[in-house]
């Protein structure tokens, strides 16, 4: 087979969002694409990756790959590029894919462009174009001509299709028969955060605060202003450093990407490496004491000023104004 | 705690970069050569993240004892900068210098840190920082885990030694999972560990005693074919920022507030 093959992945038990986004980004590179499921009970999975898009799906099964190991995963994903040849490989920029795609791209003696924020054609050459320097800089580049040519995509960047129930896919079961002997490091045990409220992640209003705050109670403001917004709280990477919030609400180039409608940067000073996770959002509001900040550079909205004087009467005027 | 009953061996990577914190009115791209142009007058930092790997493999010497090598490649090194590990506490440094080790990509990287490694031989753990800020490419441990056959485990936050192995939580977006794997193994270090400790005045006097060992392309035997970068860099530039802020302001501070508000209502944003 030549074309994309997409590392598919789940959250609770459906085709990921991530997985939806590469498959659009995949028709719009290749010819077919085909989208690899791993583990078992993965027939709703695939009729899902079908809806999205996909042409084939690749079923692979094997009994280390019931327990979602990674070590598992990669081998058992390896195998298959090996038996299928894909000219293009996109994997989603998660926490396994982060895992994938280097191991894939070592073991291939593949070419493997990280954090893309975009993929073209190219006079018949794939070209991507990534975020390095934290996003202070945008890197182009092209792939060797051996082997797949790997790309790991920032989320939501592509839009992914709109679900279509009718569509169908080819399944293709595949089964690497792996050797226990694949398993070199094991997770025993994961342990969830439960997050209150709005996700942060699905958020259509984002409040987030920075090292600006001066500690952890102005959080309570931003929470507050977060519920009458029916919002979530964010943080930068120096306010979840300084111990005030947990690393779950961190947003940036490390932390999680969030793509609202209105993002609220209160003492955010907007490194690009904080930017690299909401630049994203349609609209970005500022309040900074510092008029030169750099978060005002992509704000739409700003207040130049000391958060202790304004937020106060932002909040309660927005509660009036969200009355009824 | 080896198989032989020694001490513990650590080996440290580290990467020198430029200043993630430069600012962004300083950071400069040489469109001639494609690369960053380092700002006058600031100096070079050990990758954030490598702090924090050294900082864990202070804390394993801290708890059960250990030594400790930093081990560092580049085409030329700030000996300054380079010789903060070894304040912190760090026993030893390498350096795999050559003029063919400047701008290496991860895989050609990977080779030549596999290569020191091989040669210096006998470590129990190998820590690694999650990622470099400047390309952000996060592939480099990887590389070096498979050229060497290791377990890996990345984005670690917590690292503790069980019998003959490591137990790692690893840093997710909503919690953690806790990874185990036997020694000798490969564990990449996220800031979520902690912040790496000061260098002390006993350490930057010991640090400046010691000499660091050097390793030349041919002392490491490395074949110039695979150094070779197998991505092609079509062009670097700095994105566009088209600053369209309409700034708020009111009678006094509570003002503004409320102004802002109303404005975002206009818009129809709240
Ligand atoms: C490889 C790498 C990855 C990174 N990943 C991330 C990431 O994922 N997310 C992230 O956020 N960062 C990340 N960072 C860190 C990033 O570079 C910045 O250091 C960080 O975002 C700064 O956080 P901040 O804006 O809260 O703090 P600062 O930069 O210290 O800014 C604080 C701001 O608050 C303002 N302020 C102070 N007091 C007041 C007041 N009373 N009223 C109003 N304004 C006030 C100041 O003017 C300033 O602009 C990363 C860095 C590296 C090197
Ligand atoms: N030239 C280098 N010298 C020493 N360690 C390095 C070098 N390049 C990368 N590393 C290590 O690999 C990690 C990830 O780097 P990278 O894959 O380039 O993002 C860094 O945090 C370092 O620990």
């Amino acid at each position: 087979m030549s074309g994309v093959l997409v590392f598919g992945e789940l959250t609770d038990g459906h085709l990921s969002g991530t997985t939806a986004e590469l498959i659009a980004l995949g028709k719009q590179l290749g010819e077919s694409v085909a989208v690899a499921l791993f583990g078992g009970n993965m027939a709703g999975a695939a009729d899902e990756a079908a809806a999205y898009g996909a042409d084939r799906v690749h079923l692979v099964e094997d009994p280390l790959l019931v327990d979602g190991q990674k070590d598992a995963i990669i081998a058992a994903f390896d195998s298959l590029c090996r038996e299928v040849s894909p000219d293009i490989v996109l994997i989603g920029k998660t926490p396994l894919g982060l895992d994938v795609g280097p191991r894939l791209a070592f073991r291939l003696h593949a070419g493997l462009a990280q954090d893309c924020v975009s993929l073209e054609m190219r006079d018949g050459k794939l070209v991507a174009t990534r975020s390095v320097y934290g996003g202070n800089a945008l890197a182009t580049v092209g792939f060797p001509e051996q082997g797949p040519r790997i790309a790991i995509v920032r989320g939501k960047v592509y839009e992914p299709l709109a679900p279509d129930a009718s569509q169908t896919a080819e399944i293709v079961k595949f089964e690497p028969k792996l050797d226990s002997s694949v398993i070199k490091a094991k997770t025993v045990q994961v342990v969830k955060r439960e997050s209150q409220g709005v996700r942060l992640d699905d958020a259509d209003v984002v409040v987030s605060g920075g090292r600006g705050l001066g500690g952890p109670d102005p959080f309570a403001q931003l929470q507050e202003l977060a519920s009458l917004l029916k919002g979530a709280v964010g943080a930068s990477r120096a306010a979840c450093d300084a111990g005030w919030l947990d690393h779950s609400y961190q947003v940036g180039l490390t932390g999680k990407t969030v793509t609202p409608n209105l993002y609220i940067a209160v003492g955010i000073s907007g490194a690009s490496q904080h930017m690299a996770g909401c630049s994203g959002a349609k609209n970005i509001v500022a309040i900074n004491k510092d008029e030169n900040a750099n978060i005002f550079k992509e704000a739409r909205y700003g207040v130049v000023g000391d958060w202790k004087g304004v937020l106060s009467s932002f909040i309660e005027t927005v509660r009036e104004l969200t009355k009824s | 705690m080896t198989s032989s009953g020694a001490q513990l061996k650590i080996l440290v990577c580290v990467k020198q970069v430029i200043d993630p914190e430069t600012p962004l009115s300083a950071f400069k791209i040489d469109p001639g050569t494609k690369r960053v142009a380092p700002a006058a007058g600031v100096p070079p930092v050990v990758n954030g993240f490598d702090e924090n790997a050294v900082e864990a493999a202070l804390r394993l010497k801290d708890s059960v004892g250990a030594e400790v090598t930093v081990l560092s490649m580049s085409d030329s090194f700030a000996m300054d900068v380079m010789k903060k590990p070894l304040s912190m506490g760090a026993d030893a440094l390498v350096l795999a210098q050559d003029s063919q080790f400047r701008d290496l990509d991860p895989f050609a990287s990977a080779y030549v840190l596999a290569a020191a490694i091989r040669k210096l031989d006998g470590f129990d753990l190998i820590l690694c920082g999650r990622q470099a800020s400047d390309w952000d490419n996060a592939q480099v441990p990887t590389g070096i885990a498979e050229m060497l056959g290791l377990p890996l485990v990345t984005v670690a936050q917590k690292l503790d030694l069980a019998s003959g192995g490591i137990v790692v939580e690893r840093a997710l977006p909503d919690g953690y999972e806790v990874v185990e794997a036997p020694l000798p193994a490969l564990v990449t270090v996220s800031n979520e560990l902690g912040e790496p400790r000061y260098p002390t005045l006993r350490g930057i006097m010991a640090a400046g005693k010691k000499t660091p060992t050097t390793f030349s392309a041919s002392d490491l035997e490395v074949d110039p074919a695979r150094l070779a970068p197998r991505m092609h860099l079509l062009d670097l530039a700095v994105p566009p920022r088209d600053s369209k802020c309409e700034f708020i302001s009111g009678e006094n501070e509570a003002d503004t507030g409320r102004q802002l508000a109303l404005r975002l209502r206009e818009a129809k944003l709240i």
